[in-house]
């Protein structure tokens, strides 16, 4: 367990984790943070792809201070985690396992965040016993954003989306993340933040980022890409919703955003168990509880002190 | 024995051994099944091929790399197929039971690379089924020291989900863009649901090994 320096930038209401340690998956290193009182009951928070831990510096106190013990970790490829030699859902979702194993034998309540909510909503119905409530912030992928063309269209789409995955694995043994300045760090992000401040973008550079000779660089894993393809389908998460094992709060907000899953919260809403609780935020895109930290933070404290459905 | 090679995929050391060194003549690939590896010498099959033949040990498999901590998907091992080609060229693809599978993904992804493929029985042919199974996670046993074949790609690829229709797609790019008439020939007894869509498709024929071989090796010729 080891203590965290304060960025030399700071963010109003950003706080740094309190404590710092890692966790062994498969001889895979995962770095682990937490917030809070050591001795309160946990709560265990789950990134987006392309995040890391920290983007939770200012939702995760807010948590803590409602009197949890808040534990997060960069999944495997992200932040100070060890890069992988292969990455797949199952895998994080071992990793995942790992890192609840080093916190409880649970059950325990679980915020997922995109990506992290997906991990969840998925490893929550293999292993219900382990978890006890469960919070998604635009966590449950609906279904991609395909645009409506043709089946022979869409044939030649996954062609050339094969074919870019398999040349950027041609290449992925010298791939490097490009160096530069926090301010252009914080630009090159913006595109996939685009309802995120410089601010923040600059603020999560000194954590997400490492200072080499030749300037910054993101950490995370070079040969990671958005994309890529496979047999998965989103509605093998939504059609059993409607029997999901636990109280489940599902976040949502209006604005459509390049990282999000394109849900239309109103046409989820059908396949929502009867216990769900579901809030639509105005006005907010897919990083909700960094855009309105403070309501989201209200709106699962609420949730996580509520007796069970 | 026969010579190996090893080539770079992202931080994995794929071997790819050398079953038969002609220079002329078409090259053949061959794919081994889940959990086993390449054949050490040639099997007598193949013996009239008209051109180099190669064999393939996956990701986590033979005297290839083993990863830590898994991560195995059918899409990383249709690379490691590509990493194959682009060292030999364009090929003919046999593929034994999961080997088959991925020789039909790699057809549509690569048509232009892939000179016919032959689907054969053997280990991880049907995979994890349509895909709406229950949720599960594997978790292999890594309390002994792990050896090839990774125990990670036992659990991860032997319940990886293969909807027929996914499959169907990657046939259909076969059709479309490939040279041959006839791109995929399915040589298996087994079926699963992913098969039977493949054998359905247009541009494929159920037929022997012999019958396949001699039909690419001719039209590659």
């Amino acid at each position: 367990m080891s203590k965290i320096n304060q960025a030399p930038v700071l963010f109003p209401g950003a706080r740094v984790p309190d404590r710092q340690r890692t966790v062994d998956s498969s001889g895979l290193r995962l770095a682990v943070y937490e917030w809070g009182d050591a001795s309160a009951p946990p709560v265990l928070l789950a990134h987006g792809g392309f995040d890391f831990a920290r983007t939770f510096d200012v939702f995760a106190p807010l948590l803590a201070d409602g009197g949890y013990r808040v534990v997060s970790w960069d999944h495997r490829g992200h932040g100070n985690s060890e890069h992988a030699d292969l990455y797949s859902w199952e895998a994080d979702e071992r990793d995942l396992l790992a890192v609840a194993n080093s916190v409880s034998p649970g059950p325990f309540p679980v915020v997922g965040h995109s990506k992290g909510g997906g991990l969840f909503a998925h490893i929550i119905q293999a292993l219900p016993h382990r978890f006890s409530r469960f919070a998604s912030i635009d966590g449950l992928p609906f279904r991609q954003n395909l645009p409506d063309v043709a089946n022979k269209e869409r044939t030649i789409k996954l062609k050339d989306k094969a074919a870019k995955f398999l040349d950027d694995r041609r290449r992925s043994h010298d791939m490097t993340r490009r160096p530069g300045t926090v301010a252009e760090l914080a630009t090159r992000r913006a595109p996939m933040n685009p309802r995120l401040t410089d601010e923040w973008l600059q603020y999560i550079v000194y954590s997400g980022g490492y200072e080499a000779e030749d300037g910054w660089r993101w950490k995370i894993d070079p040969s990671l890409r958005m994309g890529g393809f496979g047999p998965w389908r989103s509605r093998w998460v939504t059609d059993r919703l409607p029997g999901f094992p636990i109280p489940l709060l599902a976040l949502f907000g209006t604005e459509s955003e390049p990282m999000g899953w394109g849900v239309d919260p109103e046409a989820i809403k059908k396949y929502m168990p009867s216990h769900a609780q579901v809030e639509i935020l105005e006005g907010v895109g897919h990083f909700l509880h960094i855009e309105k930290p403070t309501l989201t933070a209200e709106l699962v404290l609420n949730f996580l002190g509520r007796e069970g459905a | 024995m026969n010579d190996i090679q090893f080539l770079t995929h992202g931080r994995i050391q794929l071997a790819l051994h050398i079953l038969c060194e002609n220079s002329e003549g078409p090259a053949l690939l061959l794919l081994h099944g889940l959990g086993e590896n390449s054949p050490a010498r040639l099997p007598d099959e193949y013996k009239n091929w008209p051109g180099p033949i190669y064999a393939l040990d996956f990701t986590g498999h033979g005297q290839s790399t083993v990863p830590r901590a898994g991560g195995y998907t059918c899409e990383i091992l249709i690379a490691d197929v590509d990493v194959a080609l682009a060292s030999i060229g364009p090929a003919t693809i046999v593929g034994r039971g999961l080997g088959g599978y991925i020789a039909v993904l790699i057809a549509g992804c690569r048509p232009e690379l892939v000179k016919g493929v032959v689907i054969r029985d053997g280990t991880g042919l049907a995979g994890g089924g349509l895909g709406a199974n229950s949720p599960y996670i594997g978790m292999p046993d890594v309390s002994q020291l792990i050896t090839p074949p990774d125990p990670f790609a036992i659990v991860e690829l032997a319940t990886d989900v293969r909807p027929p229709d996914y499959v169907a797609e990657f046939v259909r790019l076969a059709g479309e863009f490939s040279e041959l008439s006839r791109p995929i020939s399915v040589a298996a007894c087994e079926r699963a649901p992913w098969l039977d869509a493949v054998v359905a498709e247009m541009g494929v024929e159920v037929s022997s090994l012999s019958e396949a071989l001699k039909c690419y090796a001719e039209q590659s010729a």
